[in-house]
């Protein structure tokens, strides 16, 4: 299981490092996103895998006598999980919103920004 | 008492959620934000009076014990870096009632600017990693929407850039935060502190400090990770500019500072010195060439937040107690100077029209008192004395010849000649070479149409900040004495560990 989780995590990391290269918005959106999953899920396998024990303590029982799984990697992940939805769903519009606005989705040619001011005048 | 280690975070967050359920009272928020943000300048000095003479605060919240609940921790360093960003936030309040518009007010503008302050005072509080990350996101989505804010389009193709780094930054933040945990099994600091020097895993904790000194790196805009930062900076409004300049990029070099004084000491924490050693040359250079080659004001200043990133890098990397306190006034005095660089450009666009410096001319000859508040903090962030940047490069420089490091002394000392140029380029372009349009259009259309109430806001905060400016320039002794044992409080992990998880190594 970890070895497949830690194969899924590469793919994704090599993906989005591959889309955030690309000069295409919504390619750059996508790369960003399997990012934030990479992450997440990058998380989750290095804080330990452990099957079928949750973090309960059983009826009638002081503490645990065997492994759990640890609940505070789920609980970062959850957090993680919320912020990246937040912002990603704001990126979405401001990618959309630009798109709209500067009326081109080639992120070569966004380069107003950067001009010096004489190649404005 | 430790509760007031809250107030920093709870009072922005209270001013702005009464904001948002008056939103149609746009009055209401331009009172409360002003007086929120004074009350907070407030709490945050006699905070900074309690840890002074009481020792480390900490806070866990809901009465969770330490590594297992969250720690909110004030020492030294993050009591002054709150009372900093209390002051860039009160005359920001100020600024922002002669600058933005009625429009900008009505989509939340100081709601957001209430959110941002929150997210900055919770980074520079905060005693646990995942937390810091937490902070990091509150204050960069309201950081998003302000820079948004307007949807004129140099602005949102600078938000892309903006958006687009700062994302890849907390992806690769959340990972060396879930790597970090793997290996020590906590993300409070004090209790790494403790646990990092017993670990096995050597290897990995040099990935995971590399990988934390990216994320800072392109929050703090340090070579060669700092190419959004010229290009978003200088299209919001200036209000919006001058506080992000001010306190953003600061987030990032005390993040560095926190990390790899008190978090990761390790033998691989010598890698990284020297790493940062060699960025921070570069950072210096780069930054101020950059500035050199702008004829755009706000472009020509956003590039020296970068060129004086690099000082402070440079400082942090000696990590002797004098270069740590050199670094840490030096950050202040920058909030201060470079904030108010950012609003009297403001004030000069509101003058004449235009951001080109090519395009304007004679502020000088017709306001005599903008030119001698424009100097202050202009001759302060070169460095010329009595004026607090000089105390602040003295210091640095002192650490470095201290310790050897003469090749980065010389580098720095270039750069502050090349840091004089450029101001002086501002200087004579629009202050004293005479209007290219003329004479006749001399009487500005722009000051004349500004209401008196607008004027007094506008320039009310660019006097504040220049008289705090020759304050630490003229009573350096008793901010020094502050800043140094702020140092001497960082270098000694025992006392920052002991005020969090009550006991000593």
């Amino acid at each position: 299981m970890t070895f497949l989780l830690a194969v899924i995590i590469g793919v994704l990391y090599a993906a989005g490092t591959y889309l955030i290269l690309r000069r295409s918005m919504v390619k750059v959106i996508f790369g960003l996103i399997f990012l934030g999953h990479a992450a997440n899920l990058m998380i989750f396998t290095v804080g330990r895998l452990t099957k079928g024990a949750p973090a309960f303590v059983p009826e009638g029982m002081e503490g645990f006598t065997e492994p759990f799984a640890d609940p505070l990697p789920q609980a970062l992940i959850l957090t993680a999980i919320v912020i990246g939805f937040g912002v990603q769903a704001f990126t979405i519009v401001l990618f959309k919103r630009t798109y709209q606005t500067v009326g081109t989705e080639d992120l070569d040619k966004m380069k107003s920004t950067d001009q010096l001011p004489g190649e404005e005048l | 008492m430790s509760r007031i280690i809250m107030l920093p975070i709870l009072l922005p967050l209270c001013t702005a959620v009464v904001m948002i359920f008056f939103r149609r009272l746009v009055v209401l928020h331009r009172f409360l934000n002003v007086a929120g943000t004074a009350l907070m300048l407030g709490v945050s000095l006699v905070m900074l009076g309690n840890v002074q003479s009481g020792g480390i605060l900490s806070l866990q919240i809901g009465g969770w014990q330490a590594p297992f609940g969250i720690s909110l921790v004030a020492d030294m360093l993050s009591s002054i870096m709150v009372v900093a960003t209390a002051l860039i936030g009160f005359t920001t309040a100020l600024y922002s009632l002669g600058t933005i518009d009625k429009d900008k007010e009505h989509f939340f503008y100081h709601p957001l600017l209430q959110l941002l302050l929150m997210g900055i005072n919770g980074a520079f509080l905060t005693g646990d990693i995942f937390n810091l990350y937490v902070w990091f996101e509150v204050m960069l989505i309201s950081s998003f929407v302000l820079l948004v804010l307007g949807g004129k389009p140099e602005q949102l193709e600078g938000a892309m850039k903006y958006v687009t780094l700062n994302l890849l930054s907390s992806s690769i933040f959340l990972a060396a935060v879930g790597i970090l945990y793997g290996i020590a099994g906590t993300l409070n600091m004090a209790d790494l502190a403790v646990r990092i020097p017993m670990l096995g895993h050597k290897d990995l904790l040099s990935v995971v400090a590399v990988l934390f000194m990216i994320t800072f790196g392109i929050k703090a805009a340090i070579f060669p990770l700092f190419f959004w930062l010229p290009a978003s900076y200088h299209t919001p409004p200036v209000a919006v500019s001058a506080i992000f300049a001010g306190l953003l990029t600061k987030v990032g070099v005390y993040a560095i500072m926190r990390m790899f004084t008190t978090v990761l000491i390790h033998e691989e924490a010598a890698l990284i010195h020297q790493l940062l050693l060699v960025l921070s040359a570069f950072t210096m250079v780069v930054g101020v060439l950059g500035a050199v080659a702008q004829y755009d004001m706000r472009k020509l200043l956003s590039f020296h937040i970068i060129s004086q990133i690099g000082y402070m890098i440079f400082a942090l990397a000696i990590q002797s107690p004098l270069a740590i306190a050199g670094a840490l006034f030096y950050i202040v005095h920058n909030i201060v100077a470079k904030t108010n660089l950012f609003y009297i450009s403001g004030l000069v666009n509101r003058l004449k029209g235009s951001w080109d410096l090519r395009r304007i001319g004679g502020v000088y000859r017709f306001y005599p008192m903008l030119g001698v508040l424009f100097l202050v903090p202009a001759l302060g962030l070169a460095g010329i004395p009595p004026l607090s940047g000089f105390w602040a490069k003295f210091v640095v420089i002192k650490a470095g010849i201290d310790s050897e490091h003469y090749l980065l002394v010389s580098i720095a000392l270039f750069v502050s000649i090349l840091t004089l140029y450029s101001m002086i380029k501002i200087w004579n372009e629009a202050f004293w070479k005479d209007d290219p349009r003329g004479e006749g259009s001399v009487e500005d259309e722009g000051y004349l149409l500004i209401s008196s109430m607008k004027k007094v806001a506008m320039v009310v905060p660019i006097v504040i900040l220049g008289s705090v400016t020759v304050v630490f320039g003229f009573w350096f002794e008793p901010f020094f004495v502050i800043v140094q044992s702020a140092a001497v409080e960082l270098l000694d992990q025992g006392n920052y560990i002991q005020a969090v998880l009550g006991e000593r190594p």
